[in-house]
């Protein structure tokens, strides 16, 4: 018995944490939630799978899943929790919820994600913004034009930078950015309530309805305002050229202040955050999290809590979030350290946390299952890239396709 | 009585275990390679065709959903695309690049010189992975860095080759990245199969007052049968398993006008978690597979006999 409890305080547990923040910054930040950890005495057994936007981490996953040896965490988001969950491989984490108060701390929109029939399974990391706008105002200047604050600005905007012989709207032609930038569309059109209906609820009444349609018709106009080498192309790609000066602007979430900061570019001055048109107190969100596995190791499960717990702990907030440029998910953080951008993103974050306008993301998998996501991805894409395409026509294939994937 | 039958019997034996063992020690020796091939291959040719049977979705399940995935699959305006679509590439690539292969083949078969060094600079291609191949041709292609703008800034300004970003033209420039890798291999093929030709026919056939164009067209080719028998094979498998060149080249855009099954395949068993109906659609490329081979090898292995 004795010899039981020294020897448990002797071996603190391990944390095993799947994850793909391998480039620069997300390196760094995952670098301090092993060192807090270490601090803490638990050990950290890295597994990081580069790749893919983790298309290989969730297949290495799956195979060690299957073989009854999952890792204490894995970097999963989204509805794939809930599938995780479905399939009885998650541990609950509500006593490390209730001792932290994750409830009071916390949006319910988001806990919700976190949660699978009403536990605890899964951590949020960070927020992210979807809905952003960013602009050079060097081009805007020369164009003559002002920073779009709902579509008919947009467009009116749109048409001088082009007259003036820049890219209105950089772009890059990939299913999930065409899908960025129709959710960031269809949240002006919609409106939030709608939006959840749509894409959460997946009403097919509002998926096929005259909103839909109006949303498929400015989607479609949008296409004359980017240049004709968009498709295939990376998103940091299109936001160089806002950077550089060939575009005006680029539609696309806040991991886009990255490349910005990474040219030495100062927010306000070199680039402007702006909402997306039409949604300046909407806040599409997307959030990073680790979903917790059950584990049949005792040591390594108090060291899976220990993990839980840093997670939300508000000194690796600020400092993973200020590495990853995202904000931080609890609601009372200090916020000193984060530039402009974040605190924006801060303010609209709270404030639409009460009214209703927090919403979750379409585009990366917040609102729906991927199988959902997908089919809407295949019909938004196809849509964008054909001129000929029928914007009436286009929101019946929408309510078709999520019907069949369903 | 009986002891003695039993001894009899054993001598009999005895010369016959060596023998029996060397008449099984081919069999012993190959049965590790067998049972492999038997479960990596059928087993799980088999796992695939029962998974498409399931409602799988983000991990294998085995509830019985019937054809339910192969009508979904049939509804899905994505999968018709890839489907078109790997009628195109496979067709125009395997045509032009036998075409192209046999025609640099008799062209390098007229012994000339420096032969060695052209033949490596046409088989070079093949040495490199498809990958390379895509992102070098989307960079020629792409109407921004490549031709396009070599000729626009050559002052050709209304020369327009925009074929990557165009919906309807993306898919053929599949074919040119693809036969731009593969002729050189088929012509190595057809060399090959020049070079076993014995020379006295030709020569004959010359003091019968035939011209070269008729010799090849009545006589080489036609001995090259077997040849073309393994070009077919090997580029229609090329087409069909087509994934990294059109990863790098297009990934399946602009939207998803230039998808290919084994693309569509991957996207839903692996990235989208619908796991029943990307095994539906491994089993219909293996259906196809064997609707175009089988009657194929059927003809070409009964006529060898015969």
């Amino acid at each position: 018995m004795t010899f039981a409890a020294v020897s448990s305080m002797a071996h603190a547990g391990e944390v095993e944490v799947l994850h793909w923040w391998t480039s620069g910054g997300e390196a760094k930040s995952a670098a301090v939630l092993k060192q807090m950890l270490e601090k803490q005495g638990d050990s950290w057994k890295d597994f990081a799978v580069a790749g893919g936007g983790g298309e290989s981490a969730m297949t290495v996953l799956k195979t060690r899943a299957v073989s009854g040896n999952p890792p204490s965490a894995a970097q999963i988001k989204g509805h794939d929790i809930q599938e995780w969950g479905d399939l009885g491989f998650l541990t609950t984490l509500d006593d490390v919820a209730k001792a932290g108060h994750w409830d009071d701390v916390l949006p319910a929109v988001v806990t919700k994600v976190m949660k699978y029939h009403g536990d605890y399974v899964a951590v949020p990391v960070n927020v992210h913004r979807v809905n952003w706008l960013w602009a050079n105002p060097e081009v805007f200047k020369k164009a003559g034009a002002q920073v779009p604050t709902n579509m008919k600005e947009f467009f009116a905007a749109a048409d001088k930078i082009k007259a003036a012989g820049f890219i209105p709207l950089a772009h890059g032609g990939q299913p999930w950015q065409d899908a960025t930038l129709f959710e960031a569309v269809a949240l002006d059109v919609l409106g939030s309530q709608d939006y959840n209906k749509a894409f959460v609820d997946l009403d097919m009444g509002v998926l096929s309805g005259p909103k839909m349609v109006e949303t498929f018709a400015t989607f479609q106009r949008m296409h004359n305002y980017i240049d004709d080498n968009s498709p295939g192309r990376d998103w940091n790609i299109a936001t160089s050229m806002v950077i550089n000066g060939d575009a005006a602007m680029q539609i696309m979430g806040d991991w886009a202040k990255g490349e910005f900061a990474a040219a030495g570019k100062k927010p306000g001055k070199d680039y402007i955050c702006a909402p997306t048109p039409g949604t300046a107190n909407q806040f599409t969100f997307n959030i990073d999290s680790f979903a917790f596995f059950k584990l049949n190791n005792k040591d390594n499960e108090v060291a899976q809590k220990h993990l839980a717990k840093t997670i939300l702990d508000k000194d690796f907030q600020e400092v993973f979030n200020l590495n990853k440029g995202s904000i931080p998910v609890r609601l009372d953080m200090n916020m000193d350290k984060f530039d402009q951008c974040a605190l924006d993103s801060m303010a609209t974050f709270k404030a639409s946390a009460k009214t209703g306008d927090l919403v979750p993301s379409m585009a990366h998998g917040l609102a729906t299952t991927s199988y959902v996501q997908g089919a809407i991805y295949d019909v938004v894409t196809n849509f964008f890239n054909d001129s000929d395409a029928d914007p009436k026509q286009a929101a019946q294939q929408l309510a078709k396709a999520v019907k069949a994937a369903i | 009585m009986e002891h003695t039958l039993s001894l009899t019997k054993l001598k009999a034996a005895r010369p016959g275990l060596a023998d029996r063992l060397q008449k099984w020690l081919p069999k012993i020796v190959l049965a590790p390679t067998m049972l492999v091939t038997v479960v990596c291959i059928y087993g799980f040719m088999f796992w695939t065709f029962y998974l498409s049977l399931t409602n799988s979705r983000f991990l294998p399940s085995f509830n019985f959903a019937g054809l339910l995935q192969y009508e979904k699959l049939m509804d899905n305006d994505r999968w018709l695309t890839s489907v078109t679509n790997l009628g195109i590439f496979g067709l125009m690539f395997m045509f032009i690049a036998i075409v192209l292969g046999v025609g640099l083949a008799i062209l390098l078969d007229q012994n000339i010189r420096q032969e060695g060094a052209i033949r490596t600079i046409y088989l070079y291609p093949m040495a490199l992975s498809f990958i390379v191949t895509g992102t070098a041709w989307k960079w020629i292609l792409n109407p921004g860095l490549g031709i396009e703008k070599l000729m626009h800034d050559w002052g050709f300004t209304d020369f327009q080759f925009h074929w990557l970003v165009d919906q309807d033209m993306a898919v053929y420039t599949l074919v040119i990245a693809a036969v731009w890798q593969s002729s050189g291999f088929v012509m190595a093929m057809f060399l090959a199969g020049l070079r076993g030709i014995d020379s006295s026919i030709m020569k004959a056939a010359q003091m019968d007052g035939a011209s070269m164009p008729v010799i090849y067209w009545k006589i080489i080719l036609p001995c090259l049968r077997p040849v073309f028998f393994s070009a077919v094979i090997i580029t229609s498998h090329i087409a069909i398993k087509s994934f990294d060149l059109v990863t790098a080249l297009t990934a399946g855009g602009p939207g998803y006008s230039s998808d290919l099954p084994a693309l569509f395949m991957y996207a839903h068993s692996f990235t989208r978690g619908q796991i029943g109906l990307g095994a539906a659609s491994a089993i219909m490329m293996l259906a196809g597979v064997l609707a175009i081979l089988v009657p194929y090898l059927y003809s070409e292995l009964r006529e060898k006999k015969s």
